[in-house]
């Protein structure tokens, strides 16, 4: 096991720095003179000269290269052109909003969306299977964005059952130690920071998590399905065993190695929508941050940005495989 | 050819079972007139139709037929396997008296496995990839004995030691991937026989294996099943098998049983057109070279319903009209059963026919 | 041991009463032709052709459907801070919060839909399938020249799928500008690893096939094997991909609009953007955000359906 995970470390490193090489690559070839269109309208030929000596533009491509790779090894992703804070410092800030709102989307759609889809394929063509299905194509092909505005329409402005978006209502005087808003709640045992943190996760975890949780009752439905067909579950059915031993051991837990596999390729798309979904909810989080720097076209910031998430990606697909190795023996042995 | 076992015809007492023993004489199994038809959205097919035949404990039984005879719908419908929904089932399925039919879902669990047990055809597939052997023997000893977690390792051990896989122990901790096609066949036995059940149906056993390990395998099969006291239910559709292990045969050809006999009279002399065809077509050692085999013309999906005609008349050489538009009946005497109107009389008149 | 399979010889009796599926009797068919045929009979196939066949015939046929020019703001005059006119005889579905006709708005949306969703997925196929099909091509004949083409293709791949498609998208649309130009390219070259990956894959799978081994041991030249044995039978998944990813690039062409990075004209009619102005008028007009999205969704599942139909079809798994 321990091999296999350093060897999918080692296929990272040409993605990275392959990665590393085309982001480089993608701020110098924007029109123009880099330092004037990263400064854009505002650009003055001191602000040129300033931005040329912080970035090194007027050095030798390897050289600023050798010296991007090398601040990156250190943990510095840029700093951004508008406010001047490095981008790591404002990941540190931002990141758990989004942390927070990713895994309570995925939390919604893997436990909604696995139940759901295990007992559509058990109930195949029936009316149970048929509105799960339905439903599922319906949450496919809505677009988060889209999702997430009619909730806020209907939940927040309608019916005010829900606040309308921010991570918390500012008048709370909430104390803030690990920026995970639910979490410092419960830590300084402020327990109404702590549910009015949780009230404004509500809609922009439902608008975020309908995709993946369609996705994952398609999937899940379609392995279940496949598994009862296999001649290993009639074995099962053949030694007598217990309904709730099959349906564990036989049948989920081999239904469950495309499930993972689907979970895992859910991360991409929970950061990608996580960027509209705080923007329709001023969710502070990184999405938020993300837009800001794209309407600013800070990219400094965009490209520390996408490094940064490419890098989250490729750990947690590398965590996908970890897991999927511990559920089927056969990968471990490939 | 194998050399047939020695297996007493006459009922043997049922050593390990759970429920009483059976009165002396009394069938263990006795399918009684099995009808199987699959529903589908517009039309019917009719799988196994007056199907009646009996094992008595201990005994070995084989029901051989092609693909399509119905044989593995038949041992399906036996264990309870069959899908409810699209599948009628009708007839009686009496095991050791109780009709299993008529058993709910949680009798039936109790039974399966612990009473009457079932090895699979295909060994790559039946068995769960991503669990180790050892637990998927273990799980029906805890399931039927409630055994404890180093009592299971125990008899598993022992259970793989005696289907013939070397170094048991280590293999238990092992994936149905790690072993080979005849391995994993060895742990189906093992797993159908941990629980000495009184009845074991052995679907194909041996069809998906090497030609080299099918005789192995069998071998194990039919010596276990011996030394355990159970009887076997053996389906095939390879009368080589069938002369080696089994007492009583019946020959199934499209969804019904056409020729019940013991085996000796069946081989010596069959009078099914079928079952003549299907003995001719067997190689022999002793055949001169160069001699062509005789297939049986025709192929299985030649069929005409068994509601009003006989569904081999069209690939047989003795079929004449009446073959063509009544429906044969199984008739027994001697203690044989056949369902022709125009027996064969000697093996030889029938080579000479076809 | 076992008992030979006799030749069949002509069958007398038709209609049998234990042979089975008489539906695998389609032999003769060739994969597509019988593709077609259960597509035909498929009522999800059904649903999805009518959707695109109406969105289609919305896009082509916007100005004979609105008597209105896009973008025109002529009636800004009626829409108050408080008010947006709602539907009247003049408007159907009343004005925008810019004075433009909503309808006009929407109908034009759908021609910019199209537009953009088509040609973006187009480009990203193209691009795609050849990278796969080098890949792939090579991959399967093998050799030291054609594994390095094989392993250099993939490895851009994998750059590529190491940044989530749309933020791949962001980073290009944000690179080139705002333009229509920049947002078809952006989600183009989004899907271009998905389809190289994919093609490759089948094409990889075929080398692997029986056939393929047959054909090698005819002596026919692997190139020959590749361009016309082993690329046809792979176009499966690829296609029923890029119906399914016409369904995905329009739903991106209205969340990169939505980010602010959609062509900057507001001549154009565009529903994302359209969705984005409607944003702080939920209170007094909640069909502006509403009608935009629907329009997205059912277009979206227009495709989504067709695709996955085709994807039935193509698969024999999955034939009843």
């Amino acid at each position: 096991m321990l091999r296999f995970v350093v060897r999918r470390l080692l296929l990272l490193v040409p993605v990275l720095i392959g990665l590393s090489v085309l982001l480089f690559a993608w701020v110098r070839a924007l029109p123009g003179d880099p330092a004037r269109s990263l400064l854009g309208e505002r650009a003055t030929d001191a602000g040129v000269e300033r931005i040329n000596e912080v970035y090194g533009f007027d050095r030798p491509l390897v050289e600023q290269y050798v010296s991007y790779v090398g601040a990156l090894l250190r943990g510095d992703f840029g700093t951004s052109i508008q406010t001047g804070r490095p981008v790591t410092e404002s990941f540190i800030d931002y990141f758990p909003a989004t942390i927070e709102l990713a895994v309570t989307a995925l939390l919604f759609a893997v436990v909604i969306g696995v139940p759901l889809g295990y007992l559509a394929a058990r109930h195949q063509g029936r009316w149970l299977d048929t509105t799960v299905v339905t439903g599922s194509l319906l949450g496919v092909v809505t677009p988060v964005f889209f999702l997430a505005i009619l909730l806020k329409l209907v939940f927040a402005n309608w019916l005010g059952w829900l606040p309308t978006g921010l991570r918390q209502d500012p008048r709370i005087d909430a104390t803030h130690v690990t920026n995970f808003y639910v979490l410092d709640g419960f830590l300084t045992q402020e327990w109404d920071a702590a549910f009015n943190a949780m009230a404004h996760l509500v809609l922009p975890a439902i608008a975020l998590g309908t995709i993946p949780l369609a996705i994952i009752v398609r999937i899940t439905r379609a392995a279940v399905a496949d598994v009862l067909n296999e001649d290993y579950v009639r074995t099962a059915h053949a030694k007598g065993l217990a309904a709730a031993t099959i349906s564990r051991r036989h049948v989920l837990r081999n239904a469950l190695l495309p499930v993972v596999t689907t979970i895992g390729l859910q991360a991409g798309l929970l950061l990608s929508g996580a960027v509209l979904t705080e923007t329709v909810f001023s969710f502070n989080g990184i999405g938020s941050y993300l837009f800001t720097a794209i309407t600013r076209r800070d990219y400094p910031v965009l490209q520390g940005f996408i490094l940064f998430i490419a890098l989250l990606y490729c750990l947690i697909n590398l965590l996908v495989d970890v897991v999927y190795g511990l559920i089927d023996p056969r990968v471990r042995a490939a | 050819m194998a050399v047939p076992t020695t297996t007493s015809p006459t009922p043997e007492p049922v050593p390990g079972g759970g429920a009483g023993p059976a009165t002396p004489g009394a069938p263990l199994l006795e399918v009684r007139d099995l009808r199987v038809r699959f529903t589908g959205r517009d039309r019917a097919v009719t799988a196994v139709d007056e199907v009646s035949f009996t094992v008595s404990p201990g005994q070995n039984v084989g029901l051989v037929g092609e693909s399509g005879s119905g044989k593995s719908v038949t041992s399906m419908a036996v264990m309870g396997l069959l899908p409810r929904r699209g599948v009628e089932v009708s007839g009686q399925i009496l095991f050791d008296g109780e009709d299993l039919l008529l058993a709910d879902r949680k009798r039936l669990d109790r039974l399966r496995g612990r009473e009457v047990a079932m090895v699979f055809q295909d060994p790559m597939t039946s068995l769960n990839p991503v669990v180790p052997v050892g637990t998927q023997i273990g799980e029906v000893l805890q399931r039927h004995f409630g055994m404890r977690r180093k009592e299971r390792r125990e008899r598993a051990a022992e259970l793989l030691a005696k289907v013939g896989i070397p170094d048991p122990r280590r293999r238990l901790d092992d994936h149905p991937h790690q072993l080979s096609g005849g391995m994993r066949q060895r742990v189906l036995i093992a797993i159908a026989l941990a629980c000495e059940p009184r009845l074991l149906i052995a679907d194909e056993p041996t069809t998906a294996l090497d030609v080299t390990i099918q005789a192995q395998v069998l071998d194990v099969l039919a010596e276990l099943v011996d030394e355990a006291g159970a009887a076997l239910l053996l389906i095939t559709h390879d009368l080589g098998v069938v002369a080696g292990v089994c007492d009583e045969v019946n020959v199934m050809y499209a969804g019904r049983i056409v020729e019940q006999a013991p085996r000796r009279p069946l081989f010596r002399s069959p009078a099914h057109p079928y079952t003549g065809g299907l003995l001719a077509s067997i190689p022999r050692l002793d055949t001169p070279r160069g001699r062509p085999l005789t297939p049986i013309p025709g192929s299985p999906t030649q069929t005409v319903p068994w509601t009003d005609a006989c569904a081999f008349s069209p690939r047989c050489a003795h079929a004449d009209d009446t073959c063509r538009t009544t429906s044969p009946r199984l008739e027994h005497a001697d203690g044989r059963g056949l369902r022709c109107f125009h027996p064969l009389t000697t093996p030889a008149a029938l080579t000479k026919e076809l | 041991m076992s008992i030979p399979i006799p030749p069949a010889g002509p069958s007398t009796t038709p209609g049998a009463s234990v042979a089975l599926d008489d539906k695998d009797l389609e032999g003769g068919l060739s994969l597509w032709q019988g593709a077609f045929r259960r597509l035909r009979r498929s009522p999800t196939a059904w649903c999805g052709a009518v959707i695109v066949a109406l969105f289609v015939v919305v896009a082509a046929a916007a100005p004979l459907l609105t008597s209105y020019q896009p973008g025109s703001t002529q009636w800004a005059g009626d829409v108050t801070t408080t008010e947006i006119p709602g539907p009247s005889a003049d408007h159907w579905l009343g004005l925008d919060r810019y004075g433009s006709d909503l309808w006009t708005q929407l109908v034009y949306g759908a021609r910019q839909s199209l537009l953009y969703g088509v040609i973006s997925t187009v480009l990203g196929l193209a691009v795609g399938a050849t990278l796969g099909a080098l890949a792939g091509g090579f991959g399967a004949v093998g050799g030291r020249f054609g594994t390095v083409v094989d392993a250099t293709i993939m490895r851009l791949v994998d750059i590529m799928l190491a940044v989530p498609s749309l933020l791949l998208a962001v980073s290009i649309a944000a690179m080139l500008g705002q333009s229509g130009t920049a947002v078809v390219i952006a989600i183009g070259a989004a899907q271009v690893p998905v389809f190289a990956r994919l093609l490759r894959g089948s094409m990889l799978a075929q080398g692997k096939a029986d056939y393929v081994l047959a054909a090698n041991a005819l002596g026919l030249r692997r190139s020959r094997i590749v361009m016309s044995h082993m690329l046809p039978n792979s176009m499966g998944p690829t296609i029923v991909q890029a119906t399914l990813n016409l369904a995905t690039a329009i739903i991106e062409v209205a969340a990169l609009s939505y980010l602010g990075l959609g062509a900057p004209d507001p001549a154009i009619a565009e529903w994302g953007r359209m969705l984005v102005a409607a944003q702080d008028r939920f209170d007094d007009a909640a069909r502006l955000a509403i009608l935009p999205g629907v329009a997205i969704a059912i277009t979206a599942l227009g495709f989504t359906l067709f695709g996955e139909a085709l994807r039935e079809s193509l698969d024999p798994r999955t034939r009843r």
